[in-house]
């Protein structure tokens, strides 16, 4: 008798701690640990937003908007121009290599391949993905810029043409892997539909299953967009950190993910030039963040049920 | 070709025998414009083939620049000394060290954090707002540029908590960075478990809280680790949130406490890459380390595929 109340004082209690009834503390912990995520995130803004803070009450808003970047000099400038110039081009490059290639790959895979190649091929591809994005960096300015020196002349060393095609290469996976998502998820019935009046294969994909899957098409390549502009070692390595307001994809560039990177492994103290990086990041952040959520919601309005 | 060319012939007939009337469908033009139709689409099929074949020739050719240039350099010395000035001398041993101690806080860090978001996003929280919220700012987090959370590292937890750029700071980073991977995995490993397992543990007379420790995870568990496993790989190759932290350029010693300031195998990649430009044999140390990397992030991915493989249940 004694044996089985003791069972039941056992059933609550975690482990020993018989004076802790687990059944209500484990949603309660469980709670605590989900908000970690949530705080991250607020962490991320008040942070930006704390120290962006100290950066604006010293530097006219006005100022940002101006194309001369000299964080270091004796009178420092803080022009943010030539850093959105750069992330623009560079992003822009990989925008070229990464939704042709990113688009027919997937168009290939979803529409044309039979499902014992994609078994093969899919991971494949899918293994770009997984290589650091520092492997990247090491592969642009040791191989692809001393490569296209020869094809370009005036080439510089360090350039945000070959930053930006291997940025492209690098998201290739991500566009294909998407929008194959997309395409595989349009119903046979509507191919089959298609067929039947006597489509081809390519006319099935391009008047059918694009349109179909369209949504999901051009929130892969937001997303990508979105994947570009937040990406550091690439450019860091291979663009260099000349801070010129140009448009020349020949010439160096840094991105604002190159200047974050640039000044914070740098001994700087904390000045200006430190909480410049905060400035920095805020409209990275809000770059990035906006295209995360136009990707959402193109999903979601235009999203068709079948 | 044939099935075409079959009802082509019909309809040449067909064209034939209405005779004296007016066609619009001339045999001979539709059927060249099939031809021509039928053409496109063939080299469509080839030219879309190709463009596979592209971005998996960069990747060969990455892994072969990168092999070739680091044969030759990667031996027992490389593997077992400390780092050195000297391009011969150089090994990565504390480079190692490093990456194993930062994967070791991540590890469970991650593990806790995320299962336990997993958990009370499936089994507890009721379906409706908070869930809705939560995974909203997880999957906002997850496009989150690595470099801003370096910058929230080295606010809050290098300057702010006073850790610095040691292992520590760099660990929490890197575990905040891999939160939302491990969370999605971990609820989609939930997600799978079938109701009836759990309605029988119900019935037995278990309670919540035991029928997620003892039925719901033992059976997730799988998915989880695969998921963790593979949060693991991306940490252990990320590398801005740790040069963003203020990893000094060149130390010398091995880290042996948690709160000493180390280096770690992608961060090193990027000095002597950077370096190169001064000392050419760094860019072969570079090669060298990335080999190094992609064997262990080889071996991770194929440790989660088999987990995958081997516990994979079906319900």
């Amino acid at each position: 008798m004694s044996n089985f109340i003791n069972r039941k004082q056992n059933i609550k209690g975690i482990g020993g701690l018989k004076f802790i009834d687990s059944e209500k503390a484990v949603p309660i912990i469980l709670m605590l640990i989900a908000s970690v995520s949530i705080l991250t995130s607020i962490g991320i803004v008040l942070t930006l937003l704390v120290d962006a803070s100290h950066f604006f009450r010293e530097v006219p808003f006005r100022e940002i908007f101006s194309t001369k970047l000299a964080p270091l000099k004796e009178n420092p400038s803080f022009g943010f121009l030539p850093l959105i110039a750069g992330t623009f081009v560079t992003s822009a490059i990989a925008m070229v290599v990464a939704i042709p290639i990113g688009l027919t790959a997937a168009m290939y895979l979803s529409e044309f391949s039979s499902p014992s190649r994609r078994r093969i091929l899919k991971p494949m591809i899918e293994v770009l993905a997984g290589i650091p994005t520092i492997v990247y960096g090491f592969f642009a300015y040791s191989f692809v810029t001393p490569l296209l020196m020869k094809v370009i002349p005036g080439l510089e060393p360090k350039n945000a043409l070959s930053a930006g095609l291997v940025m492209g290469v690098m998201i290739i996976p991500l566009v294909t892997s998407l929008s194959e998502d997309a395409m595989s998820a349009v119903p046979d019935s509507m191919r089959e539909g298609a067929l039947a009046l006597g489509s081809t294969r390519l006319e099935v994909t391009l008047k059918v299953v694009i349109p179909a899957a369209i949504s999901g098409i051009v929130a892969s390549f937001v997303l990508a967009i979105s994947r570009a502009i937040g990406e550091t070692m690439i450019v860091a390595i291979a663009s260099g950190s000349t801070k010129n307001f140009t448009l020349d994809f020949t010439q160096p560039m840094q991105t604002m993910t190159g200047y974050i990177v640039e000044f914070t492994s740098g001994d700087v103290g904390i000045g200006t030039g430190y909480y410049s990086l905060y400035a920095v990041g805020l409209i990275l952040f809000t770059f990035t963040l906006i295209m995360n959520l136009l990707a959402n919601y193109i999903t979601k309005k235009y999203r068709k049920g079948y | 070709m044939k099935n075409t060319s079959y009802i082509y012939n019909e309809k040449k007939q067909e064209s034939q025998e209405i005779g004296s009337m007016k066609t619009y469908i001339n045999a001979e033009t539709s059927r060249r414009r099939m031809k021509k139709r039928i053409f496109i689409d063939k080299a469509a099929r080839i030219l879309f083939s190709f463009t596979i074949v592209f971005a998996l020739f960069v990747l060969g050719l990455l892994l072969y620049r990168v092999i070739s240039e680091s044969i030759g350099w990667i031996d027992l010395q490389f593997l077992t000394s400390r780092l050195s000035i000297s391009a011969e001398k150089a090994g990565i041993k504390g480079v190692i060290i490093g990456s194993i101690m930062l994967i070791s806080i991540v590890a469970p860090v991650t593990l806790f954090l995320g299962v336990g978001t997993a958990i009370y996003m499936e089994e507890y929280s009721k379906k409706g707002r908070i869930q809705s919220l939560i995974n909203t700012n997880i999957a906002n987090l997850s496009g989150v540029p690595s470099v801003i959370f370096g910058i929230l590292g080295l606010t809050v937890f290098g300057r702010l908590f006073n850790l610095g750029s040691s292992i520590l700071a760099g660990g929490l980073t890197m575990s905040l960075l891999v939160l939302p991977i491990v969370v999605v995995a971990s609820q989609e490993a939930l997600r799978a478990v079938p109701n009836y397992l759990r309605e029988a543990s119900y019935a037995l007379g278990a309670t919540k809280w035991t029928t997620v420790r003892r039925i719901v995870l033992p059976t997730a568990m799988p998915g989880i680790m695969t998921g963790s496993i593979l949060s693991l790989s991306r940490a252990i190759g990320e590398t801005a949130p740790l040069v963003v932290l203020g990893i000094p350029t060149l130390i010398l010693s091995t880290p042996a406490k948690l709160t000493d300031d180390f280096t770690a195998l992608p961060i090193q990649i990027y000095y002597w890459t950077l370096d190169a430009v001064l000392t050419k044999e760094y860019a072969n140390l570079a090669a060298a380390t990335i080999v190094v990397l992609l064997i262990l992030l080889f071996v991770m991915n194929s440790i989660a595929i088999l987990i995958r493989n081997k516990f994979q249940r079906r319900y």
